[in-house]
């Protein structure tokens, strides 16, 4: 499954699954990720599986790049295992002042903005991988006719519970950071908890999300 | 809370950035979560190791100005690395400290650490223990994810600064060393090398690139020749670790620190080698700096011989 590893500098592997972005490409890594994490091999300090390739980063104490490649390409995945699929739905409100963008992306897809929500909430997304910033999920994928580009210039700030589409991927920001994706409603649940060490994010990679929509009053109800 | 034998600083001014950090939290890249913790290992082990405490301890960090305290209980002992200049304020006297020496705090005693010189990171400790709490076995705070203690968020004014576990058995020791930081920053070829023109290739290892005010836990932004982009500015999104030299779509290069994200889309240039991390994070705004090519081979040998150094300097510890 794995096609080439490379070094990423001096302590970390990366595990390069192709160039194609799709569920099946990213299905194997991972399988690849939850097979490596489950084996616990000491002086692997993190892995981080995205939509085509995993990253393994190493305590250069430990291991070398050559000794861990060898240790890593040994692995036996089995193809054929599913993976273990949670659904996860997720509240939406689309209320004009969450909906920052969707007058930028009626113009942008020549749609109506019922049409854009319609389609929105209709497909369930695939979670690819989760990161950037902690429990953000990356989803996909969104259909053809409801692909965008990013904003030209980011928004320095983007709300927490922030619903955003770009290409074929839809993310939740779980945090207020910077960024530039379309934004279409608001979430009022928590979808990353600090305090929950146990399962601190709501979304895993290789997880089902389903979208629906709910009135402001709703929304402010679950806030509470 | 308020016993009597409570042992705690009080803080006055909180510094810039000042956070606890220890050696940081693994395996939580997946969800989100970088590794954070101290940005400048060397430091952080030659700190614990005077004060003789265990290797992982936590301690505090500051960057440019540190905070200025007050101290409670019985008497203690403190120490601080880097390069960082601060007064101790007693009923006695007040008088200028030296980094890697330990000094006595009484009850009342005051600490002011006013400036990291040339430098950008500071670290203090005692011969003891902070009363923090540990998340996902770290107790490094992360301010951009609010992880850690404290909230997750960076000192702030009146703060009160909880002491355990105060080592009874400790002698006092010290170091004769003068912190560093380096110009030449050693580098990897990145995954992505072939996507910039040949010139920009050039220029990349020939010219000097400025640290801009840009710079943060999370990044390291410089400015300097224009990296020219001739294949795709953007990648798929993937992981990315400490080190890693991103060029961002107005071809400025970006170093990823110890709180960066764990995913990024812009294509990686290079990346800097493990021995050269902590004197890199040591950089001001406004330094200058030259990557110089070094292979894999290079790079572990030169990991093995910085941390036989730190070793080294471990033992001189009298």
């Amino acid at each position: 499954m794995i096609k080439n590893i490379l070094n990423l500098g001096d302590a970390a592997l990366y595990c390069d699954f192709g160039n194609e972005v799709n569920q099946e490409t990213n299905s194997n890594v991972i399988k690849y990720f939850y097979s490596v994490k489950k084996l616990n091999i000491k002086g692997i300090t993190n892995l981080t599986p995205s939509y085509n390739k995993l990253i393994i980063s190493f305590d250069l104490n430990t291991h070398s790049f050559l000794s861990l490649k060898k240790k890593i390409e040994e692995i036996e995945i089995k193809e054929g295992n599913k993976l273990e699929q949670n659904l996860i739905k997720i509240p939406v409100c689309c209320d004009n002042n969450f909906a920052l963008d969707i007058e930028r992306v009626e113009k942008k897809l020549k749609l109506k903005p019922d049409v854009i929500l319609e389609k929105f909430f209709s497909k369930n997304y695939f979670c690819y991988m989760t990161g950037f910033v902690a429990g953000m999920p990356f989803l996909g994928d969104l259909s053809k006719e409801m692909q965008l580009k990013r904003l030209e210039t980011p928004r320095v700030k983007v709300p927490k519970g922030s619903v955003g589409i770009t290409e074929q991927f839809c993310n939740i920001y779980s945090f207020e950071t910077p960024g530039g994706w379309n934004i279409l409603g608001n979430t009022p649940q928590n979808i990353f908890d600090a305090s929950n060490q146990a399962k601190p994010n709501l979304i895993n990679p290789g997880d089902t999300i389903k979208f629906y929509r709910i009135t402001l009053d709703q929304y402010n109800e679950i806030k509470k | 809370m308020k016993s009597k034998n409570r042992n705690y600083f009080k803080v006055l001014r909180a510094g810039i950035n000042t956070t606890y950090q220890d050696l940081g939290r693994n395996n939580l890249y997946h969800i989100g979560i970088p590794f954070s913790g101290v940005m400048d290992k060397r430091n952080f082990q030659l700190l614990n190791s005077i004060l003789q405490n265990d290797h992982n301890s936590p301690v505090i960090e500051f960057a440019y100005q540190g905070p200025h305290l007050k101290y409670f209980g019985r008497d203690i002992f403190f120490c601080i690395t880097g390069n960082v200049s601060f007064k101790i304020k007693s009923k006695e006297a007040v008088f200028d400290g030296n980094c890697y020496q330990c000094y006595l705090l009484k009850n009342g005693d005051e600490l002011d650490i006013y400036s990291t010189n040339k430098s950008v990171y500071g670290y203090l400790s005692i011969n003891g223990t902070f009363n923090v709490d540990y998340y996902w076995g770290s107790c490094s705070i992360n301010t951009q994810a609010k992880i850690g203690p404290n909230n997750g968020a960076k000192f702030s004014e009146n703060l009160e600064i909880e002491i355990i576990d105060v080592n009874k058995f400790f002698s006092k020791r010290k170091l004769n060393y003068l912190s560093n930081t380096i110009e030449n920053i050693r580098v990897i070829k990145g995954t992505n090398f072939d996507y910039f023109s040949k010139s920009s290739q050039d220029k990349f290892f020939k010219e000097n690139y400025k640290v801009t005010k840009l710079s943060d836990r999370m990044g390291m932004r410089l400015e300097g020749s224009k990296i020219e982009n001739i294949f795709d500015p953007n990648i798929k999104s993937e992981g990315l670790v400490k080190g890693v030299i991103q060029i961002t779509s107005n071809g400025d290069p970006i170093i990823m620190l110890s709180d960066h994200g764990t995913i990024g889309g812009y294509p990686k240039i290079a990346t800097v080698i493990s021995a050269d991390y902590d004197r890199l994070v040591q950089l001001t705004p406004g330094s200058n700096l030259k990557f110089k090519i070094a292979s894999l081979a290079d790079a572990e040998t030169l990991y093995k011989l910085y941390q036989m150094e730190t070793n080294n300097l471990i033992s001189q510890i009298k």
